[in-house]
């Protein structure tokens, strides 16, 4: 089988739901609705900067609080004996396989005002305190749902760290902190800039989290894209320029953290 | 160094804590006898009772195996298809190819759903259909492909191109050497791409959400329409199944993996020994 025709069908498969979709978008984004040419779309952008500055703002603190918090769990994990790690790996990753939705529909039923955390604080005369819809919620959701993508990658480079590199930096007199700061973590990079674009793609662009516990008036820039295509305001072309933008900034944002080369980015 | 220790695992456990006290909650008020999802009353199953009389879930549970299964099936030999031909593409081509499949994967969803919108609705102009399973199960081929590919294509390059030669040899016209050696070399990853496949368009909302129109509902579309409205118990009901459901396949999966590693040692030690 020395021949590439096989793969002829995909080739056109692939112009047809990847390429042309795509420009598709691009060409709504700049077209009026008859079809003329037109930058009015992208300029009305200006009135939902607010939106597109919550997004990006909310994304980015969800990213760091993933960071914070993966990083020591795959640390910790990688260094366990390596039968226990697949089984921690699982462990921590079994919720993913929970569909999203329920998993924030879940944080609903605990942050909601006769919720379970207002309750067990009723007990001791406090609250009910306002633990849902504001922007500490939806970042929530967002931690809770995407952290175990910065987990994974982040668990799998470092397994590969070759522990006599460790072990010399030991013999060589370095303190545990130093190890982690001129070995682990640079040797983790690849799996660090990976954590962080896999959890702030979906971050960035969800439309479902901040509906359910942001509760309307923590729209981001997915809900209004959401609104333009399905919901009352139905703009495609509007809705295709916000799309735009997203694509644009998805794309700077691997660009920064360089991450061009796709296959050794999947699992 | 003990009590660093310690520390650790107290994080560690901390944070299993966050990721599974939200789950255990869901499947502790499955069983609740009152509507609340605060307070609970009193053993039963009566939501359970109520799921397998809801017609609507049903349906849509039904949807999803029929949607998931076509467009993983499809997409598996579209993708195993494509593995081969890009394994035997010049650099060049192979660099453009592959950067344009990891579109899909690194591309929000939203943005997938919104242009297959678009791609569907232009279509409607120039043939007569209507959004439903055929738009669905396309959407779904489209975000199912590339990970067949990324299963396939490692066990491609990992072949001994040799075998096929060996085969030729040995008589086998390339037909033969293709479903002989070629296909049996790589099932493991046509498999693997397969089951993935599966997983994510049992999963896929957001996808689902802009391309299913208005007639056909999947699970979880269902399910987000559930979430709408204020309160509805079946919702915990069908997280618990689901979750069980998904522990029983990978405690199933972990004891087939190990059978197997089992009897390759077994094997391997009987070779030795003989």
């Amino acid at each position: 089988m020395k021949s590439k025709l096989i793969a002829l069908p995909y080739i056109i498969w692939m112009c047809v739901f990847t390429i042309i979709p795509l420009g598709l978008v691009v060409f709504f984004a700049l077209t009026t609705e008859n079809n003329e040419f037109t930058l009015s779309n992208l300029t009305a952008m200006n009135d939902y900067m607010d939106v597109l500055f919550r997004s990006v703002g909310f994304a980015v603190i969800a990213t760091i609080i993933c960071l914070v918090v993966g990083f020591p769990v795959a640390l910790f994990i990688s260094r366990m004996p390596k039968i226990k790690q697949s089984t921690m790996l699982m462990i921590v990753l079994l919720p993913m396989w929970i569909n999203f939705l329920l998993r924030t529909y879940a944080w609903m039923t605990i942050l909601e005002e006769n919720g379970l955390i207002n309750r067990f604080l009723g007990l001791f005369g406090i609250g009910p305190l306002n633990l849902m819809n504001n922007s500490g919620a939806v970042i929530l959701g967002m931690v809770y749902n995407y952290l175990p993508f910065m987990i994974l990658p982040i668990y799998s480079v470092m397994t590969k760290i070759n522990e006599s590199v460790v072990e010399a930096a030991q013999d060589l007199g370095c303190s545990s902190v130093n190890v982690l700061r001129k070995i682990t973590i640079p040797l983790s990079m690849p799996g660090i800039t990976t954590g962080i674009i896999s959890v702030f793609v979906p971050s960035v662009s969800t439309f479902i989290i901040s509906r359910m516990l942001g509760g309307g008036t923590n729209d981001l820039i997915g809900d209004i894209i959401e609104s333009q295509f399905l919901g009352n305001s139905y703009n495609p072309h509007l809705g295709s320029a916000m799309a735009l933008v997203l694509i644009v900034l998805v794309l700077l944002i691997m660009s920064i953290f360089n991450q061009t080369s796709g296959e050794e980015a999947i699992v | 160094m003990t009590k660093n220790r310690f520390l650790s695992k107290l994080f560690l456990y901390i944070v299993l804590l966050f990721l599974y006290i939200p789950i255990f909650v869901l499947i502790v008020f499955s069983f609740n006898e009152s509507k609340s999802r605060a307070n609970f009353t009193g053993f039963s199953l009566k939501w359970y009772s109520k799921l397998l009389h809801n017609e609507a879930i049903l349906t849509s549970l039904l949807n999803t195996v029929i949607i998931a299964l076509a467009a993983a099936l499809l997409a598996t030999v579209l993708g195993t298809a494509a593995a081969i031909g890009i394994n035997n593409m010049k650099k060049v081509s192979k660099t453009v190819v592959m950067n344009i499949t990891y579109i899909p994967v690194v591309n929000p969803e939203i943005i997938m759903g919104v242009s297959l919108m678009l791609l569907f609705k232009g279509m409607q102009g120039i043939i007569n259909f209507q959004f439903g399973f055929v738009t669905l199960i396309l959407s779904h081929i489209a975000f199912d492909v590339p990970y067949v590919i990324y299963n396939v294509l490692p066990k491609l390059r990992q072949m001994n191109p040799s075998l096929v030669e060996a085969a030729r040899d040995l008589g086998c016209n390339e037909r033969q050497a293709f479903f002989k050696v070629v296909i049996p070399e790589i099932m493991p990853g046509v498999f693997s791409g397969f089951l993935m496949s599966l997983t994510y368009s049992i999963d896929d909302f957001v996808i689902s959400y802009f391309t299913s129109g208005s007639s056909v509902e999947t699970l979880p579309i269902t399910i987000y329409s559930m979430t709408r409205r204020k309160v509805s118990p079946e919702i915990n009901a069908v997280s618990t199944i689901i979750f069980l459901a998904i522990i029983a396949v990978l405690i199933i999966k972990n004891y087939l993996e190990n059978r197997s590693l089992r009897k390759s040692r077994d094997e391997s030690l009987a070779v030795k020994n003989a």
